[in-house]
């Protein structure tokens, strides 16, 4: 009888330490990236010490002055404050992720507990759809149709005129830019929060109806409350994949490193805003001057750091949820 | 039958030179004959005699339920009274579990399942109330302890919290938690802990806080779906004395599949098999001289 | 009642309950209720507008000639041509990508099931591929473009008369989408793994064989279904993303050749893809042809569809393997 060692044999052992190896390339190549690209953006932020993150001048002349600069390294441009970008960025991500969120929790909801089972049967498919539909695809319709719609009806005459000094509102918008963006990550947490739902245990949804609750205060207090620790795994995903957007945001929300004026009233919706990753689309030809390309690098490494970031809160937001029995997923 | 001999007493381990010693068997029943066929359920301790007349709470008529094409109970007439307990046996699948869920038209959420016959609760027929507001009158407790993933005062208050109209703070429903609490026997165990997570509590507690969560709402009718089947005994056995308190408030209802448990709380009994009612009768009868053979065959154990 | 005898049938008329009814609910409930209800047919009509919207305009635009000819630079847009190349081009790249992707995949999704030592390394694993999973692409195409513009990854790619290595071609582009679609094949070959019962392990040890025997006989071929789901999904992925092509790819019209022999130099040359190449005649780009933007659209719309709901039926048959008790 042949005689198996509990440590494997010698092939087991070779695959097993082959396997381990690639998959440990994953965390080489975090890692990897995670120090390339902040030696590449290092001269970048340290030129700029931390007004690097303040506001101040109009970013693409401060963008065109680097451009500009002489091939003498020592005479290399690097001032920036890229405030616009970062406030773009939050404002495109957070506004898309709550009303996102608020839509995503009604349809799933919807999905799992009102709707008559023909439209469920169509809304099913219809969530995965959305969720594959290319950004590219979303940038296209959303230049070609909504820009247009809001340049050219939505926005008049006197307003364009009252702003025309600063900027051009021709419609690529904060408001068209978060609204195609809401509908790219609502789709992704309506699955997650539906598997969800739907995997909250029988004994409770069949207890709560048991004791008299109507369908929506059961579905509310008791489904959507165990699902917790999934809606906060689907805002983290939503956010990551908003933050992310590049391309669909770079056709849509403007090509102007501008922050839109809260004190603008109505006006605040239609001025353009490009975030950083937008901004990077937008720039990448530029890349092979050296004093360019530090800086696109260097909003790259903000992208990275806010992702690492999210992943983290997400860790770290499902641990104190685990105390009454919600399992994370 | 043929009458049996007294069982021996269990043999615990054999002491060679020790003095023999004879211990009694303990007397089952009260004195009505019951000696035929029935000796395992007489070390069963005896329950005890209503207090006050039995009031009908529910009136069950020619009830019939149908999964699909698939008859589950079929045609089962029963009342459901106030100040005694009915028990429901019978074998596996033999459609009491269905009946009890009818009860509260809990069968409503399989959506294959259909129903025709009259259920009535204090004369008004079950289908002309409002599902929600029925369900307050009739409670459930079910098979395993589901308390709700929130702390102890909470699932208690749940079913009052959400029952409707606008939502009361949490220390206005704290008397009746407590209230609750006490009448389900479990108050005294956890007074400290009532936010503490309902999660942490042993199974036993588990489904005492179930049956307090089904009392606070008020209920005319508790209905308990095998309460103690997932329980160990000394859980089982505090439970059924909480069973046996409860049954002067409200009407309680219970299926069971161990028929000791069925003897040791029941003052009616139905007996049921593949969906028809066989017998039903007070508890000293179906076990003591049941009259269908079907019935003595079930509890002298020859099948289920 | 002694005998048994067949259920009677149901006694007419069988009905069901009154169904439940929202009079007896709060006016917020009801409010809720209606909010629902709107969320839901909004999501009906945004799904239906989007791909009628395509579908309609598609259509309209999009002839056979398009889709056989190259591209060419013009100003004048009748002569333009289609889209050809960029059509190869994302055929081309969806291969490299999920080329490089499915066997790192596979065995990262392999280790952490069957293996997983030491329990701190293989939950830094999970970070990882979970951390891979959330990075934007655009920062992975930044990533991409530094590291391969080292010398080292010359090869890969065209090197100038300075020196400096160009670092965009297929094979740079195709490396980092296979990080876009690494986490969907790890994800789905885990699945798929974890799937299988533990007795069917038990039962080819206890045959004598060896567990890398057992994973390469066994555990490989009963997973078969999941790993071509998340292939299928990978490659949906990767048809669709274009950050990474805009920036590493370059952007040349029709497919160039890089350096190497013949069939390497069409993988170490650049090229564009679908999505670049809707990217550029969008009014965002330097060409202005929405109606070639929009045909190319289409075509990609419908490529991407069908790799994520062909899903359904590659997996679907193979997926249902009795593993048996």
């Amino acid at each position: 009888m042949r005689y198996l060692p509990a440590w494997g044999t010698w092939t087991d052992r070779r695959v097993e330490r082959l396997l381990g190896a690639l998959a440990c390339t994953v965390l080489a190549l975090i890692a990897a990236m995670v120090v390339f690209v902040f030696t590449k953006a290092w001269p970048s932020f340290a030129h700029n010490g931390l007004s690097w993150f303040g506001g101040g001048g109009n970013v693409d002349r401060q963008l065109a002055a680097i451009f500009d600069s002489p091939s003498n390294p020592q005479d290399y441009v690097y001032t920036l404050h890229a405030w616009p970008m970062l406030y773009a960025t939050a404002l495109l991500s957070g506004i898309a992720v709550i009303c996102g969120l608020v839509f995503a929790l009604l349809c799933a909801v919807f999905i799992v507990e009102f709707a008559p089972e023909p439209m469920r049967r169509v809304l099913e498919p219809a969530v995965r759809l959305l969720a594959a539909v290319p950004s590219v695809v979303y940038g296209l319709i959303g230049i070609l149709v909504l820009v247009p719609l809001v340049g050219n009806h939505v926005v008049s005459e006197s307003m364009k005129r009252s702003v025309a000094y600063v900027v051009q509102l021709d419609g690529t918008s904060l408001l068209v830019g978060a609204a195609v963006l809401t509908v790219m990550v609502t789709p992704i947490m309506i699955a997650i929060v539906v598997d969800a739902l739907r995997a909250v245990p029988r004994g409770w949804t069949e207890g709560a109806a048991a004791l008299g609750v109507n369908r929506w205060r059961a579905m509310w207090t008791i489904s959507v409350r165990a699902a917790r620790p999934a809606i906060v795994a689907a805002a983290v995903l939503a956010t990551a994949r908003a933050l992310g957007e590049a391309i669909m945001l770079a056709m849509v929300a403007g090509s102007v490193g501008f922050a839109p004026n809260p004190l603008d009233g109505m006006l605040f919706f239609f001025e353009p805003a490009r975030p950083l990753a937008a901004t990077i689309v937008d720039n990448a030809e530029g890349l092979s001057v050296v004093p360019f390309g530090q800086t696109i690098y260097a909003f790259a490494a903000v992208l990275l750091v806010s992702s690492l970031f999210l992943s983290l809160a997400g860790w770290a937001a499902k641990r104190p949820l685990k105390r009454y029995g919600l399992a994370a997923r | 039958m043929g009458s049996l001999t007294e069982p021996p007493p269990p043999v615990r381990r054999i002491v060679l030179d020790a003095e023999p010693r004879v211990v009694e068997a303990p007397v089952g029943g009260n004195g009505n004959g019951n000696g035929n066929g029935n000796g395992h359920l007489r070390h069963a301790a005896r329950r005890r005699d209503p207090v006050s007349p039995p009031r009908e709470r529910m009136q069950i008529e020619g009830l019939t339920i149908a999964y699909g094409g698939k008859v589950a109970v079929n045609s089962v007439s029963l009342p459901v009274r106030q100040g005694e307990v009915l028990a429901l046996i019978g074998p596996s699948g033999c459609g009491k579990t269905t009946l009890l869920r009818s009860l509260n038209r809990l069968t409503e959420l399989t959506p294959t399942a259909s129903r025709s016959g009259r259920i009535s609760l204090d004369g008004e027929d079950v289908d002309t109330l409002e599902v929600t507001q029925l369900r307050r009158r009739v409670s459930m407790v079910f098979q395993q302890p589901n308390p709700f993933p929130m702390s102890i005062a909470d699932n208690v208050a749940y079913g009052l919290r959400e029952g409707g109209g606008r939502r009361r703070s949490k220390s206005d429903m704290r008397p009746a938690v407590i209230d609750a609490l006490q009448r389900a026997g479990l108050y005294d165990e956890v007074a400290d802990d009532l936010d503490h997570p309902a999660l942490r509590l042993s199974g036993g507690q588990q489904q005492r806080l179930c049956i307090a969560r089904a009392l606070a709402v008020g209920p005319e009718v508790l209905l308990l779906d095998e309460p103690c089947s997932a329980l160990d005994p000394r859980s089982t056995e505090t439970i059924e004395r909480l069973i046996v308190k409860l049954r002067e408030e409200v009407a309680v209802v219970i299926v069971t599949h161990n028929l000791q448990q069925a003897f040791r709380v029941a003052d009616h009994v139905a007996f049921m098999y593949l969906g028809e009612l066989v017998e039903y009768g007070l508890a000293d009868q179906v076990f003591g001289s049941p009259h269908a053979k079907r019935t003595r065959d079930y509890i002298a154990g020859s099948f289920g | 009642m002694t005998a048994l005898r067949a259920p009677a049938p149901p006694s007419p008329p069988v009905r069901h309950g009154a169904v439940e009814s929202t009079a007896s609910w709060s006016r917020l409930d009801r409010v809720g209720l209606a909010l629902c209800w709107a969320a839901g047919l909004a999501l009906c009509a945004i799904c239906a507008a989007i791909l009628l919207f395509m579908l309609f305009k598609g259509l309209q635009f999009l002839r056979p000639a398009l889709l056989f000819s190259h591209p060419l630079p013009d100003l004048d847009q009748s002569r333009t041509g289609g889209f050809l190349d960029p059509l190869i081009g994302t055929f081309v790249l969806t291969l490299i990508g999920i080329a490089f992707a499915l066997p790192i995949g596979v065995a990262t999704a392999v280790w952490l099931t069957e293996y997983g030592r030491p329990a701190g390394l293989a939950r830094a694993v999970e970070s990882g591929i979970e951390i891979v999973a959330g990075t934007p692409s655009i920062v992975l195409a930044i990533f991409g473009l530094i590291i391969f513009q080292q010398h080292v990854f010359g090869f890969l790619s065209f090197t100038a008369q300075g020196g400096s290595v160009f670092g965009r071609s297929f094979l740079t582009a195709g490396a980092m989408m296979a990080l876009l679609a690494l986490p969907l094949v790890v994800g789905a070959t885990r699945e798929a793994l974890n799937a299988i019962p533990a007795h069917v392990r038990e039962a080819s040890y206890a045959l004598g064989a060896s567990k890398a025997r057992t994973i390469r006989r066994v555990l490989l071929p009963g997973a078969r279904g999941g790993i071509a789901t998340g292939a299928t999904l990978g490659m949906g992925r990767i048809a669709g993303d274009t950050a990474i092509v805009v920036i590493l790819l370059g952007a040349s019209l029709q497919m160039q050749h890089g350096d190497g022999p013949p069939g390497y130099s069409i993988l170490s040359g650049t090229g564009s893809t679908l999505t670049t190449y809707v990217y550029n005649n969008s009014p965002a780009g330097e060409g202005n042809a929405p109606d070639k933007a929009y045909a190319a659209a289409f075509v990609l719309l419908a490529i991407v569809i069908l790799l994520n709901f062909a899903v359904g039926s590659i997996g679907g048959s193979e997926r249902r393997v009795a593993w048996g008790r």
